[in-house]
């Protein structure tokens, strides 16, 4: 299984193919639903520095916080991503992201946004939720918290060989494609 | 009335067990699909993960998902018991299993978006109550992830599209295509939970309650358990697979319930599932004894 060490460079990301199993080490960000709408209601400039070449998890933690004041990931598996097809392609634009973890694949305009900015789509375990938040020994920070609770808050980790699939690649590959297109003509083999 | 006494504690320990051990039924449904797929492909390497994770899970006490879904239950109570006392004391216990971190704060407020922070909210929990003759209060759990509830879905039959009429070929073709449509979106493997027949209100709580059912047991309709059989094959057949990565392993069970319906309606309710499929079952007899029925 290859490494892949966050922040990453577009040619690193170019390299990878559907079907490639990766390691992630490095400082990635959580952000789903409240948070893409978010992110393109207006340039988050506060948030921006903690996108650029790495990757956004689509993910809704549990948390612990600790008596300093920290916290912890207690449970952290993937979302389903498909939701955030509307924002993907036009968040990995703006704020620089190479990369897009979580559950279900996305559709056609976040395939064009990952070749067009050298970004790939990882898929994560769906339900995982204890063998992932393992690969997280550390949260630093934390963005709209208050404002958008905790499943929904942007988190920033640190992540030590979090295990990902990659399912839709910087050059048109889609395994999602490639599994739905198999499954029409299986349906439609039963449904005759 | 019969002294059940303050179950919140109880309660609690049920929600604990459902978010955090996955029922020795669907653990062995996990197993027989991994023991199917072909070795080093993804599928293989998927149901892996979602083994280690639920042995994991389990043994640290912790949620097998970070959804932990919406608590969906069912409690049958003898004559005279408080239905609202016992509604008090679930909403309680889900505050405080929150409190714990067995569930997620998961209740968002629709109208504003800030997460209630306590786990319940308006229809959160969902709770039944029925009477029965029986001494004792028993209650059965579902925790009911998102995702998965994203993919459920309701058919009108005829549905042209798929040339589905009203039978239960109809109702094969309508179940077939939502399978197909929920690809690996829903986590699969997935359960679906059918109920052919009902309202619109009706229907989805039968879908639902078909949930409840062990993931090997069979319909005691006879027509009903061979259109099981036949679904969970050709599901199968599909090749979606674990996680949509395409496999062998799309379906573990296909439970169906009937309803009488309005001359009307034809109704085919689905759903769906995650592979997380939680749910948990105790008995609390006159004196407080408490049974864990699964």
């Amino acid at each position: 299984m290859a490494e892949l060490k966050l922040p990453v460079s577009e040619e690193e990301i170019r390299k990878l193919k559907v079907g490639d199993f990766v390691e992630l080490t490095g400082r990635m960000i959580t952000g789903r639903d409240t948070a893409h709408h978010w992110l393109m209601q207006d340039v988050r400039e506060d948030v921006m520095p903690f996108m650029k070449d790495t990757v956004i998890y689509h993910c809704g933690p549990v948390i612990a916080k600790n008596d300093d004041g920290s916290y912890d990931f207690v449970a952290a598996g993937p979302t389903t991503s498909i939701r955030e097809e509307p924002y993907q392609a036009d968040v990995i634009g703006r704020y620089g992201l190479r990369g897009v973890i979580g559950k279900g694949g996305m559709a056609g305009r976040t395939l064009a946004g990952l070749a067009e900015h050298g970004a790939v789509y990882l898929h994560a375990i769906g339900g995982a939720a204890q063998v992932l938040a393992r690969a997280i020994p550390k949260v630093e920070r934390v963005f709209m918290l208050d404002e958008f609770g905790v499943p929904e808050a942007m988190w920033v980790i640190e992540v030590e060989k979090f295990p990902v699939v990659v399912t839709m690649d910087s050059h048109g590959g889609s395994l999602h494609d490639e599994v739905e297109g198999a499954s029409k003509k299986q349906l439609d083999e039963l449904l005759k | 009335m019969p002294a059940y006494g303050d179950l919140v504690e109880t309660f609690v320990e049920l929600i604990r067990r459902a978010s955090t051990q996955l029922p020795d039924d669907v653990v062995h449904a996990l197993e027989q699909g991994k023991a199917k797929e072909t070795e080093t492909g993804l599928a293989d390497k998927a149901l892996g993960t979602i083994l280690e994770n639920v042995e994991l899970a389990s043994s640290t006490s912790a949620p097998i998902c970070q959804d932990t879904g919406t608590p969906v239950v069912w409690i049958h109570h003898p004559v005279g018991v408080s239905t609202r006392a016992l509604g008090a004391q679930f909403r309680e216990a889900v505050h405080k299993a929150t409190e714990r971190r067995f569930l997620r704060p998961n209740a968002v407020d629709t109208l504003t978006g800030r997460n209630t922070g306590n786990g319940a909210g308006r229809g959160i929990p969902f709770l039944h109550f029925e009477e029965w003759d029986e001494p004792r209060v028993e209650v059965r759990m579902i925790l009911k992830g998102g995702g998965s509830e994203n993919v459920g879905t309701q058919y009108k039959l005829p549905e042209p599209r798929l040339k589905a009429g009203r039978d239960l070929e109809g109702v094969r073709r309508a179940v077939l295509d939502a399978v197909f449509e929920a690809q690996g979106k829903g986590c699969a493997p997935g359960v679906l939970g059918v109920c052919v027949g009902g309202d619109r209100v009706s229907a989805f709580e039968m879908s639902k309650r078909q949930l409840l059912r062990p993931i090997v047991d069979t319909n005691e309709i006879p027509e009903l358990a061979e259109l099981e059989e036949r679904l969970l094959r050709e599901g199968n057949q599909l090749g979606v697979g674990p996680m949509g990565f395409g496999g062998k392993t799309t379906l573990l069970a296909v439970k169906i319930g009937v309803l009488d319906r309005l001359p009307a309606c034809y109704f085919v309710t689905v759903t769906y599932m995650c592979w997380a499929d939680r749910k948990a079952v105790v008995s609390i007899d006159e004196g407080g004894e408490v049974t864990w029925l699964n």
